[in-house]
């Protein structure tokens, strides 16, 4: 790992077990300086967990933090220039708004901490309620406070967990531009706690992806979406539709063929596990085409449901082997279906994706919480 | 039916209300009257001597002073004891918690007088002389108690992550302790103090048993004087404790609904 | 101070190096060291004084004198019985009349909650002892309470249960429950105050939604979820209660004395050390049991 940045944190081996169990097993990250991390996973994956030995709130029972070059698994808390979001916030009740982000600068000995804690505050928008106590506020303005409160340390590591998790949607959004409007402009490392698979995917550069206390899959939004490598990937990150599979021998160098319930199905070869003959072979419902449109693989089948979204109509089309698939059409003057009409629902190879068949094919469906 | 339930209710409140302030008022009017003979039962002539001269009776204000002295130095005392005892409870977790929360709630759940004869015993034993200094154990003692039961029921309000947002921005444990966690608590530690002073201050029974003749405190002075006659400037100082004890509490209240406000 | 906090997140605790096990130790320490010393230990020294024979002037001895408890429930048991029963219709009283007034607080008081609540507190703050004295002004024979009690004949009623010795209201069993009742009320309000504020008023509308009178709402609903504060309140109510003698002294007769009055003549005036302490173990052992039962019964564990 020499090749490091000056300023990245890097993560060895870190681990924590507990007398019971394992919250999170021998885990090693970079995220690179300057970068909008997210580590994204159900509840009770271990990204609280990560997060918290970050900050220095929890002992890591083995590894090694590191930021560029320095070691600071043995410092404490107070002494890490890292900062954190808190879940709702943690903002000091008996203190001023100027007085919670001038906090840490004052604890600091900093001098120059009455225009800094300003200047926080004009950032996130803040400037006229600063003598106010957080309590008075809403709560989209107190997340920015304590957004403020942790910016103004320009700490080497900014840790946000679920900071937007006790908003409404549409505040919610908006925060999601503004924090990344914010990050880019300060230019610092900010690492990215959620469960929300969109609040990640919006705002995130990468995206490491847990479960069970272990990287599943690390990548940009894009490549974890349009590739996951696991059923829990595929499901964890928006909706899947899974065909069980086998793979055909031959092929062209670019296109696989697999069957799948009497049907002949084609997939790029560079979405095919190295040497997989079982598969599952993925299609996001947005990829699906009502008609034969959308490209070469067709299968037919019968619609069930029917319902509209406004921006889009999704269906649910049952197979004659039983299984359902979920086919999303953009409202963009395409043909519709009714129930129970007989339709073709088709896609196009590079679409489709195919994972290692031995895993079950729902994991991580259910943890999904939308909101 | 609703409405009659709702107010009947009410009124039932009103009535134990007016119970329980009657006595206040009887020692406000009786602090005005100028009594005919020793007792000061029946309201004789009006009269303002109990105001102009309060320290008129014979060593009413020396036992006044005494009183407010022990009170405070009991309840500060007793409030440090008490507010770490406190914060060991709410704070971390230990061997021989249900012992300690035991000890805590026993001198609750001990009459006064067995407080008072076995602390007799203990230091007829020890040779240790009554007076002011025996006061002063005693009345640590039994306040204790009351200051960790309010200091708890505070601390185990306040939220862990404040502290830790607190070292999370650079503030070493005692900065933590010093900037967050004592402001936050300190409404708890203020009512345990209080409560401390007022049952120090109120004390007869354990206080009659460890008192010497030269350590009369006011509600000794008192009793002695329903025996003998009991001076109107009592009943000024009675008042003028319960305006204080108004005053407090209200200002009690103010700070803690303003707190309440900001929170809802 | 967060470093060394266990009330962390996780359910689990981590097993840690660097947590520092003594902090609580010390914080514990002088506090609990003081109540040992001047709360337990006088208990042992108070059983110990029972069972010693001797005088003032000559010093006491250590004889193992367990007839010594005989000879004071013999002599006293009137008095202990008496100061039982006294403290525990005073709870009864102080819980009938108390509950209508945390309730009216906690629940229905609104804007004037705080009033109210300053209102409650605050006489608690006046020294007690000047308050039951006044008490005798009040329930003396030449003012207006007297002379109404035996127009509306309550004198007689009192005096045909027994309350009362004559048509007089003061110095009667009558004035020292009266008292007592008074006396600790407030430590039956705020308990009851605190478990009732907490009662979701939701939950009464769902019970009248669900078909329950108000009635049935009271004793299915508000009662169970106030029994913290009745177990509480009764307690802080019962125990000081017993114990007590202002009230019978300032307001009773020579057949209200109560146990608490021995035990303070017996030790200061007679000096009749073992027996006093005699007296003064048995009250303990009684209260502690009672108490005990109680709480068990009652089933909260949680109770401060």
């Amino acid at each position: 790992m020499g090749e490091a940045g000056k300023g990245d944190l890097r993560l060895v081996a870190l681990t924590k077990s507990f007398e019971t169990f394992t919250a999170v097993h021998p885990l090693d990250l970079t995220i690179p300086q300057g970068s909008f991390f997210a580590l994204l996973g159900p509840s009770g994956c271990g990204k609280t967990t990560t997060l918290r030995m970050i900050a220095g709130l929890e002992e890591p029972t083995g590894g090694r933090i590191l930021i560029g070059d320095s070691d600071i698994t043995a410092t404490k808390a107070y002494q890490r220039n890292v900062n954190t979001v808190f879940q709702s916030y943690a903002l000091f009740p008996h203190m001023t708004v100027f007085e919670n982000v001038a906090f840490g600068l004052r604890r600091r000995g900093d001098k120059d901490f009455r225009a800094k804690s300003h200047e926080a505050l004009e950032l996130v928008q803040l400037g006229q309620v600063s003598s106010k106590k957080p309590t008075q506020l809403s709560g989209g303005m107190q997340q920015r406070v304590a957004l403020a409160r942790a910016l103004v340390n320009r700490p080497d590591v900014l840790l946000l967990d679920e900071p937007l998790g006790a908003l409404d949607l549409k505040l919610r959004r908006q925060m999601q531009i503004e924090l990344k409007r914010i990050q880019q402009e300060v230019g610092l490392t900010f690492i990215h706690v959620t469960h929300d698979q969109e609040e990640a995917m919006t705002m995130a550069d990468s995206i490491a992806v847990m479960n069970a206390g272990a990287i599943e899959q690390l990548g940009d939004p894009a490549t974890l979406y349009e590739q996951p490598r696991s059923t829990f990937v595929a499901n964890f990150l928006g909706q899947s539709n899974l065909l069980k599979a086998t793979v055909n021998l031959g092929g062209t160098d670019g296109v696989v063929t697999v069957r799948s319930h009497d049907a002949d199905l084609e997939v790029s070869r560079s979405h095919l596990p190295d040497g997989a003959s079982e598969v599952w072979l993925g299609v996001r419902p947005e990829k699906l085409r009502l008609g034969e449109s959308g490209g070469p693989n067709h299968l037919r089948g019968v619609v069930r449901d029917v319902s509209f979204t406004g921006v889009a109509t999704q269906y649910i089309v049952e197979m004659p082997w039983g299984q359902e698939l979920t086919v999303v059409q953009q409202n963009d003057g395409s043909a519709r279906a009714g129930l129970a009409e007989n339709v073709t629902v088709s896609w196009a190879a590079e679409h489709g994706f195919a994972l290692d068949a031995s895993q079950a094919a729902d994991a991580g469906a259910e943890l999904v919480e939308h909101g | 039916m609703a409405w009659i339930r709702r107010h009947l209710v009410a009124f039932a409140a009103f009535a134990v209300l007016i119970y329980m302030l009657v006595p206040n008022v009887i020692v406000a009017a009786f602090s005005f009257n100028n009594p005919r003979g020793k007792y000061n039962y029946v309201f004789n002539e009006f009269s303002t001597e109990a105001w102009t001269s309060p320290c008129g009776a014979q060593g009413i204000c020396e036992s006044l002073g005494l009183s407010l002295r022990i009170g405070v130095t009991a309840s500060l005392v007793a409030t440090v004891l008490g507010t770490m005892i406190a914060f060991a409870l709410g704070r971390y977790r230990f061997r021989g918690r249900s012992a300690t929360n035991l000890l805590i709630f026993m001198p609750m759940a001990t009459p006064e007088v067995v407080m008072g004869s076995s602390l007799l015993t203990l230091f007829l034993m020890l040779g240790v002389p009554s007076g002011t200094g025996a006061i002063l154990i005693a009345h640590i003692m039994f306040c204790v108690s009351f200051v960790v039961v309010a200091v708890k029921a505070r601390v185990a309000t306040l939220d862990p992550r404040l502290e830790e947002a607190a070292a999370d921005l650079g503030a070493n444990p005692f900065q933590t302790f010093l900037r967050v966690t004592l402001p936050l608590a300190a409404p708890g530690i203020a009512a345990g103090a209080l409560l401390a002073f007022s049952l120090s201050f109120d004390d007869y029974i354990i206080t009659n048993f460890n008192a010497s003749p030269s350590s009369i405190t006011f509600p000794m002075y008192v009793w002695g004087a329903s025996a003998r006659g009991v001076p109107v400037q009592v009943y000024a100082i009675g008042t003028v404790m319960f305006l204080v004890a108004l005053v407090v509490v209200i200002i009690g209240q103010v700070l803690s609904s303003r707190r309440n406000r900001q929170v809802a | 101070m967060a470093e060394t906090a266990v009330l962390s997140t996780g359910s689990a605790v981590a097993p840690s190096h660097r947590r520092r096990t003594w902090v609580p130790y010390a914080l514990l320490l002088p506090g609990l060291l003081w109540l040992v010393v001047f709360f337990v230990l006088p208990m042992l020294t108070l059983g110990s004084q029972s069972l010693q024979e001797g005088n003032v002037d000559d010093g006491y001895a250590f004889t193992g004198n367990v007839a010594i408890y005989a000879e004071a429930l013999g002599r006293y048991w009137p008095q202990m019985l008496r100061s039982l029963l006294y403290a525990g219709v005073a709870t009864l009283l102080a819980l009938l009349l108390g509950y209508p007034l945390a309730y009216f607080i906690a629940q229905k008081a609104g804007r004037w909650k705080n009033i109210v609540l300053v209102l409650v507190i605050a006489p608690f703050f006046t020294s007690f002892l000047i308050r039951t004295l006044a008490w005798r002004t009040i329930l003396s024979d030449d003012w207006f309470v007297t002379q109404w009690a035996r127009t509306l004949r309550v004198t007689d009623l009192l005096q045909w249960v027994g309350l009362t010795a004559n048509d007089s209201l003061l110095s009667s069993k009558f004035a020292v429950i009266m008292g007592l009742t008074y006396n600790f009320l407030p430590f039956m309000i705020l308990p009851l105050y605190a478990s009732l504020e907490r009662l979701d008023p939701r939950l009464l509308e769902a019970a009248g939604d669900l078909y329950a009178s108000p009635r049935e709402t009271f004793r299915r609903v508000t009662w169970p979820l106030s029994l913290p504060g009745v177990v509480a309140g009764t307690l802080l109510t019962f125990i000081p209660a017993a114990g007590d003698f202002i009230n019978a002294r300032l307001l009773g007769n020579t057949q209200t004395t109560m146990i608490g009055s021995v035990i303070d003549s017996q030790f200061l005036r007679v000096l009749d050390y073992p027996l006093a302490a005699a007296l003064s173990f048995i009250l303990l052992i009684v209260i502690v049991t009672m108490v005990a039962v109680y709480v068990r019964k009652a089933g909260t564990e949680e109770l401060l």
